[in-house]
């Protein structure tokens, strides 16, 4: 973080690490800060610590493409994503702080016979289960973006898309320092460059945390960590259903500002949207072997640029700026993991695969409830960790980074 | 870029080939239901050198065995 954002965001670092708390959250990111937030809010749980390796956000909180949507494809998914729609639609107005949010309205463009059916069948899954998504026509789409080329470069014809209004991006920093102010203000400790170590178990019981800077006890441990769960669930002798893939994305340089909607096309496999500051930003599919690796491929951005110019050609008068890599945690059905890990003391919520950030508040909210109560929340029971077991997975590819 | 040395076609761009991964179940796991639980949905998502089998899907179309550090993408 520079001088300039400290600056403006009031963030109070603890000095030292105690060695026990009520509640020990491991990952600094979205995800663990937003449980911090609302517990310390909402519960009155405030006897908090983060721990984070790095810097807060460093991981895929502040990789990711910034698309907040709930245009899934279950209705347990559909219903979860809604809700943390809503609550990024309020989160400026709950935190005091400017997060960026703006909404832009989604277009899921369809090329195919087989992709107008998969389209029109997500905007009636949607609009059943509460989230607003229409199809529509290549006239329609012509009047909501100009810039696609109808006949997708003569290869890919635009034959109608599904459009979801409240689709909407946030600037991921800004989410971040916000939720960590706010859990801050009201009391949690959070600390950074702490790198965990091992878990304190004892017998079918976590009690705590083993760090470099020293051990922590804790009445409940809640992994939220990307990319590096399978180690940490590995202490407690836990597996879990993860394999991580590297995830890529590059924006362009900056353009003058007019790509007002979100672009996605699970046939081609990429989406785009313009940030704030003009650029374009691009992301795709997740690589196909598993790796923690953060290098980006030259294989990887012509394929991908060459997939978005068929469908935006005014792209080819930009250049690359920036590219790289973050680590997605995938399960098998394409589903987050929250909840319960069959260990005592010891939550999880892992699987953010491609739909990490625009989980962020509803995830932590429901985490907090969960570690407050000790009542799973009616919202997330379909996502347990035992629905494997019970033969219930969430079968969703809602993503045009998992097809 | 990854690189992987494909023994019949030489070093070739990982665009080429497809990802075999091999289930390893924990011996420490003997319930049959438990093992068919782990064989199905769980994970050992290696942090560091893995064991993998690569098949050269747009070459030779064949399956070799090479180690790979998860980590670095580095071939060993």
């Amino acid at each position: 973080m520079n001088e300039f954002v400290e600056s403006r965001v009031r963030l109070t670092w603890p000095d030292r690490l105690r060695s026990e708390y009520d509640v020990v959250i491991l990952g600094g990111g979205g995800h663990g800060l937003a449980t911090a937030y609302y517990l310390a809010t909402r519960h009155g749980i405030r006897d908090v610590a983060v721990i984070e390796r790095g810097y807060i956000g460093s991981g895929n909180s502040g990789r990711n493409t910034t698309v907040i949507r709930a245009n899934y494809g279950v209705p347990e998914a559909i219903r979860f994503y809604q809700r943390s729609l809503e609550l990024f639609q309020g989160l400026e107005e709950e935190t005091g702080r400017w997060i960026m949010h703006k909404e832009k309205g989604l277009l899921w463009i369809a090329h195919t016979e087989m992709g107008l059916r998969a389209e029109r069948a997500r905007a009636a899954l949607n609009h059943a289960y509460g989230a607003e998504t229409v199809f529509i026509g290549p006239d329609e789409i012509n009047e909501i973006c100009p810039q696609i080329d109808l006949a997708g470069g003569g290869r890919y014809p635009v034959m109608g898309a599904s459009y979801h209004p409240r689709g909407a991006t946030a600037r991921h920093d800004r989410v971040v320092w916000a939720l960590a102010e706010g859990a801050m203000q009201n009391g949690v400790e959070v600390h950074q460059n702490t790198t965990v170590t091992g878990l304190k178990v004892s017998g079918d019981r976590v009690t705590g945390v083993k760090t470099e800077r020293g051990d922590i006890s804790a009445g409940v441990v809640m992994m939220a960590l990307g990319g590096q769960v399978t180690m940490v669930a590995s202490m407690a002798g836990l597996r879990l259903p993860i394999r991580s893939h590297p995830l890529q994305a590059f924006v362009t340089n900056h353009y003058q500002p007019g790509l007002d909607a979100i672009v996605a096309s699970t046939e081609l496999l990429f989406y785009a949207s313009q940030t704030a500051r003009g650029e374009i930003l691009i992301g795709a599919e997740i690589d196909r072997q598993p790796s923690y690796s953060y290098r980006s491929s030259y294989g990887f951005l012509s394929s991908c640029a060459g997939r978005a110019l068929a469908l935006l050609p005014f792209l080819a008068d930009l250049r690359v700026l920036r590219q790289w890599a973050g680590i997605c945690d995938m399960t098998p059905d394409y589903s987050p993991v929250m909840g319960p890990t069959g260990r005592e003391g010891l939550l999880v919520t892992t699987g953010w695969g491609t739909w990490g950030f625009k989980a962020i508040p509803a995830g932590g909210e429901a985490m907090a409830q969960l570690i407050a109560t000790g009542e799973m929340p009616e919202l997330i029971a379909p996502f347990g960790l035992d629905r494997f077991a019970r033969d219930l997975p969430l079968s969703d590819r809602g993503s045009a980074g998992t097809q | 870029m990854l690189y992987l040395t494909c023994p019949n076609c030489g070093r070739r761009t990982v665009e080429e080939f497809r990802y075999g991964e091999i289930p390893t179940i924990p011996e420490s796991i003997t319930d049959p239901d438990a093992r068919d639980l782990d064989r199905g949905f769980m994970r050992t998502n290696p942090f560091g050198p893995s064991v993998e089998r690569w098949f050269h899907d747009y070459g030779c179309r064949r399956w070799f065995t090479v180690t790979r550090d998860t980590t670095t993408d580095e071939v060993l």
